[in-house]
């Protein structure tokens, strides 16, 4: 073997420290969601739930966005969690695409419906607005606690796993949105939340993925050869 | 394992009792030869050797996440000449498969809270190799695309910040230096010799020369003008 491999592995050996194997994916993909329940049941205390509820049985595409958005969520979150990983396929990062077809599809059917129906309500500039910070706003806790438990994992992909933790982020903050939504996603709403994804995604993107080269588990130093 | 299917078979016909002279030869070509029987035995060990030195990493790798030093050592040392392997599979350079089996050694390090002890020790790494070794020849090719390997050409440039008729100049101005000082009297010149050139001290000038340290100053200073002037003049 080749000294210089040699005296690194001697200098590895040296800097071990116990580790504890990382849960599951999917177990770690649990706790986050717990988080955004967690979040979610605050927020309900504030909201009109039986409203909205009364909204989403009765107009089936906003139950099917909805759902889409809380998928998109949850499979955002898996990706992150599985790409995160060493070891495993960056396809992984495909996970949500569909979900998130179906979110964008629902919520596109809820903004088609403005045309149709002439006493739709229409959200105005200022509730558009609102959304946006809201999407935003919610994104960013949601985010960092993401990546807080994406740090002792050591991807070797960190911008396309901060990808996915805005997306996961975004899609559960669009989700929570709908507390305080009674409305359809008019052309401009959906063009304004559709900017907030993309704006979430492209920070966490650029912020998370330093953050994750950053605080990478277990930094080493290894000393000069022959100063030992 | 087909094959091992295949002979299995062959021993238990009920026909080979009676075989008939001419079907012995057809009956031998279908029986599978020594050379090939060697071939199966090999290729069975190399796939227990295989899932043997799996299992073994794998327990080596459970072993170093507890903390356990000279486990977690030996694992390094039995991945290099694997690490190795698989880099130039991968189609990495011999002379950067040393810097492939470093990244991917810091790599392990790193992350070996994400390896799970349940699953294959070799595939894990085997991934992470490859990952590496990708990041290798893309690096590769980005300093080929920017640098260009001729050694003759670096050899051969001309450096430009050189000045030839600097040398030319040094040394007419070294003659005429000489030249002048080849005029002087003979106890400026030794003034000028032991203390300038030879940068001695006073006090070992004055017991080579035999003269005293007053006497040398005056000679070097009265030299030191003199040179100034004939080189001032040009002559």
């Amino acid at each position: 073997m080749d000294g210089s491999n040699d005296h690194l592995i001697s200098a590895l050996a040296a800097d071990l420290r116990p580790v504890r194997p990382l849960p599951p994916p999917a177990l770690r993909t649990l706790f986050w969601l717990i988080l955004v329940a967690a979040v979610a049941a605050a927020l309900a205390t504030f909201a009109d739930v039986a409203g909205m509820w009364h909204r989403m049985t009765a107009v089936p595409d906003m139950w099917l966005a909805g759902l889409g958005s809380i998928a998109t969520m949850a499979t955002a979150a898996f990706a992150a969690f599985e790409v995160s990983l060493p070891d495993r396929s960056r396809a992984w990062a495909l996970l949500p695409l569909p979900t998130a077809a179906l979110w964008v599809g629902a919520s596109g059917l809820g903004c088609m419906r403005a045309f149709v129906l002439p006493d739709t309500h229409i959200a105005a500039i200022g509730e558009t607005r609102d959304c946006l910070l809201f999407i935003i706003g919610l994104s960013v806790p949601l985010s960092v606690a993401l990546i807080v438990m994406l740090r002792r994992a050591y991807s070797l992909a960190p911008p396309l796993t901060a990808a996915m933790v805005g997306l996961a982020s975004a899609a559960a903050a669009a989700t929570l949105l709908n507390f305080f939504h009674p409305f359809d996603a008019s052309a401009t709403d959906l063009a304004v939340h559709a900017v907030a994804v993309v704006i979430v995604v492209a920070a966490a993107r650029a912020l998370g993925s330093r953050m994750l080269e950053n605080s990478r588990a277990g930094r080493v130093t290894i000393p000069p050869a022959g100063s030992n | 394992m087909a094959q091992g299917k295949v002979i299995s078979a062959s021993r238990r016909d009920p026909l080979r009792p009676f075989l008939f002279p001419c079907s012995i030869s057809s009956q031998l070509m279908s029986l599978p030869s020594a050379a090939e029987r060697r071939i199966e035995h090999t290729m069975k060990r190399a796939e227990n050797r295989q899932t043997e030195s799996d299992a073994r990493r794998s327990a080596l790798m459970a072993a170093a996440q507890t903390g356990d030093r000279v486990a977690y050592e030996t694992l390094l040392r039995d991945c290099a000449s694997f690490i190795v392997w698989v880099a130039r599979r991968r189609g990495v350079p011999s002379d950067r498969t040393d810097d492939v089996v470093q990244e991917v050694l810091l790599t392990v390090h790193r992350a070996r809270a994400t390896y799970d002890p349940r699953r294959s020790f070799n595939a894990w790494l085997g991934v992470i190799v490859e990952r590496r070794a990708i990041d290798m020849l893309r690096q590769i090719h980005r300093r080929g695309a920017r640098e260009v390997h001729s050694p003759l050409a670096y050899e051969s440039h001309a450096d430009e910040a050189v000045d030839l008729s600097a040398g030319i100049e040094h040394k007419e101005k070294v003659d005429r230096i000489g030249a002048a000082l080849a005029e002087l009297p003979r106890r400026q010149r030794e003034a000028v010799h032991h203390l300038m050139l030879d940068e001695k001290s006073l006090a070992d000038a004055a017991e080579l020369t035999g003269r005293s340290k007053g006497s040398l100053k005056v000679n070097l200073h009265r030299a030191l003008n003199a040179l100034r002037l004939k080189m001032d003049r040009g002559d």
